[in-house]
C-alpha cells in the first residue's frame, strides 16, 4: 500500500503523472475532438465524471467480488462492461438535459467507452494498490488532468489554425501530436514536485 | 470501401494505403507508451497482432449469428477474451516484460484498431479475408511502432535491443525515453508521410 495522501495524489495525477501526457492514454478521442475549445471542454467534463465514478466502481468490484472469487484475470471484461454501462447512462442524461452538447459531441460520447484513459486509470489503481479514497482521488485527478490537456491543446489548435500558414502535410494529426509533445515537455517541468510511482 | 479485394490488395491496403497509424491515426494510445524499448515494442506488437487477427476471425465467423444491436458488446467481449489470453501468456513466459508493460497489455482492449477492424471489415466479410485484413492492419501498425522504437531506443538509451550501438561519449537524449519524445517522433513521421505521399489521404475523413 502506498502512503500518499489523497489530496497529493489528486494533484500528482493532474500534473506530474498526467494520464494523457505521460501515459499516452486516451489519445484517439483526444486527436479527434481537440480542434476547438468548446467540444473539448464538454468531452473533458464527461471524462472527469465517468473516470471518477468508474474508478470507484471498479475498485469495489475488484476488491469485493473478483479477489474473493480468485477471478482477477476477468477484470478486463468486467471493467469494460462496467465502463460501457456507465457511459450509456451518461449518454442518456446528456441527450435528455443538454441536447446542444449532445449534438456537438455526437458520435464521440459512446467512444468514451473505448477511451483507454478510463480503463487505464482503473488498471493503474489496481496495479499500484491504491486504497479506496486514493482510488477516488486518482480517478478524479486523472480525469481533470486529461481535461486540462485536451483544453490546452484545443485552444492552441484553434489559434494555430486561424493564424498560421502550415506546411503541407502538417495540418491535422501531425500538428496535434507535435503540439502535444510540446505540452508534455512543459509538463515535465512539474516532475520532481511529487513522486508517485 | 471496394466490394471485394484480392488477398494481395488487402495486404497492401493494411500495410500502406490505409495504415492504421499513419493514415487513420487510430489506436496509438496504448502502444505508443511502450516504444521506448524495442523489446517491449516487439512483445506488445505480437500481442496486438494476435488479438486483432483472432478477434477479426471470430467476429467474422459469428457475423451471421450476432444480432445487430448488441454487436459492439459482443465484439468487446471477444476482444477482451483474447487480450486475457495474451496477458496471461506474457505474464507466464516473460515475467520481466510483463512487469514493464504494466497495464498496457490490458489496454489493447480499448485500442481503437481492434474494434475498428471488427466493425469496419470483419462483421460483413467472410472469415478468410477478415483474418488477412486483421493480420495486414496489425502488421502495418507494428511496422510503424517498430520505426518509432528504432528512433527512440538508440537516441534515448544509445542501444538497440540492449546492445550498445552509439559511439563512446554519446550523451543519451533523455527526452526520447520520456513522453514528449514519442509525441514528436510520431508527429514528425505522420507529417513526413503526409507531405510526401499525400494523394491517399485526400478523401480520407479525419477521425
Amino acid at each position: 500500500m502506498v502512503q500518499i495522501d489523497p489530496g497529493t495524489l489528486f494533484f500528482a495525477a493532474i500534473f506530474t503523472n498526467n494520464i494523457l501526457l505521460t501515459n499516452f492514454l486516451g489519445l484517439c478521442p483526444f486527436l479527434a475532438i481537440s480542434r476547438e475549445v468548446k467540444p473539448a471542454l464538454g468531452l473533458g467534463a464527461a471524462v472527469v465524471f465517468v473516470m471518477t465514478c468508474t474508478a470507484v466502481l471498479n475498485y469495489l468490484v475488484y476488491y469485493y467480488v473478483l479477489l474473493p472469487l480468485d477471478l482477477e484475470h476477468f477484470r478486463y471484461i468486467l471493467f469494460i462492461v462496467i465502463i460501457a454501462a456507465f457511459v450509456q447512462l451518461v449518454e442518456m442524461v446528456v441527450e435528455r438535459f443538454f441536447p446542444a452538447l449532445y449534438y456537438v459531441l455526437g458520435i464521440f460520447l459512446p467512444l468514451i467507452t473505448v477511451n483507454c484513459a478510463i480503463l487505464g486509470a482503473s488498471l493503474f489503481l489496481i496495479i499500484r494498490e491504491y486504497t479506496f479514497i486514493q482510488s477516488m482521488a486518482y480517478g478524479a485527478g486523472s480525469g481533470v488532468g486529461w481535461m486540462v490537456a485536451i483544453i490546452a491543446v484545443g485552444a492552441i489548435r484553434e489559434k494555430v489554425q486561424k493564424s498560421a500558414k502550415l506546411p503541407r502535410g502538417l495540418e491535422g494529426p501531425a500538428l496535434t501530436l507535435i503540439i502535444t509533445g510540446v505540452l508534455a515537455l512543459a509538463f515535465t517541468a512539474f516532475s520532481g514536485m511529487i513522486q508517485i510511482q | 470501401m471496394p466490394k471485394r479485394l484480392t488477398n494481395t490488395q488487402i495486404f497492401v491496403q493494411g500495410l500502406w494505403n490505409d495504415n492504421p497509424v499513419l493514415r487513420q491515426v487510430l489506436g496509438i494510445c496504448s502502444t505508443l507508451a511502450v516504444t521506448n524499448l524495442l523489446v517491449n515494442t516487439l512483445v506488445m506488437n505480437a500481442g496486438l497482432i494476435f488479438t486483432v487477427t483472432m478477434s477479426s476471425l471470430t467476429v467474422s465467423l459469428l457475423r451471421k449469428y450476432t444480432p445487430m444491436r448488441i454487436r459492439m458488446m459482443a465484439q468487446t467481449l471477444i476482444i477482451a477474451s483474447y487480450v486475457i489470453i495474451v496477458d496471461i501468456s506474457i505474464a507466464a513466459h516473460l515475467p520481466d516484460i510483463s512487469e514493464a508493460l504494466g497495464p498496457y497489455v490490458g489496454l489493447i482492449i480499448t485500442n481503437c484498431i481492434v474494434m475498428g477492424r471488427c466493425e469496419a471489415y470483419a462483421r460483413n466479410n467472410p472469415p478468410w479475408p477478415s483474418f488477412l485484413d486483421g493480420l495486414a492492419m496489425s502488421l502495418g501498425y507494428s511496422c510503424v511502432l517498430l520505426v518509432i522504437a528504432l528512433v527512440r531506443e538508440p537516441l534515448g538509451f544509445g542501444t538497440i535491443l540492449g546492445m550498445k550501438i552509439m559511439p563512446e561519449g554519446f550523451t543519451p537524449w533523455t527526452i526520447m525515453i520520456m513522453a514528449p519524445g514519442a509525441f514528436f517522433t510520431l508527429g514528425l513521421l505522420v507529417w513526413f508521410l503526409r507531405a510526401y505521399f499525400p494523394q491517399v489521404t485526400e478523401e480520407k475523413k479525419e477521425r
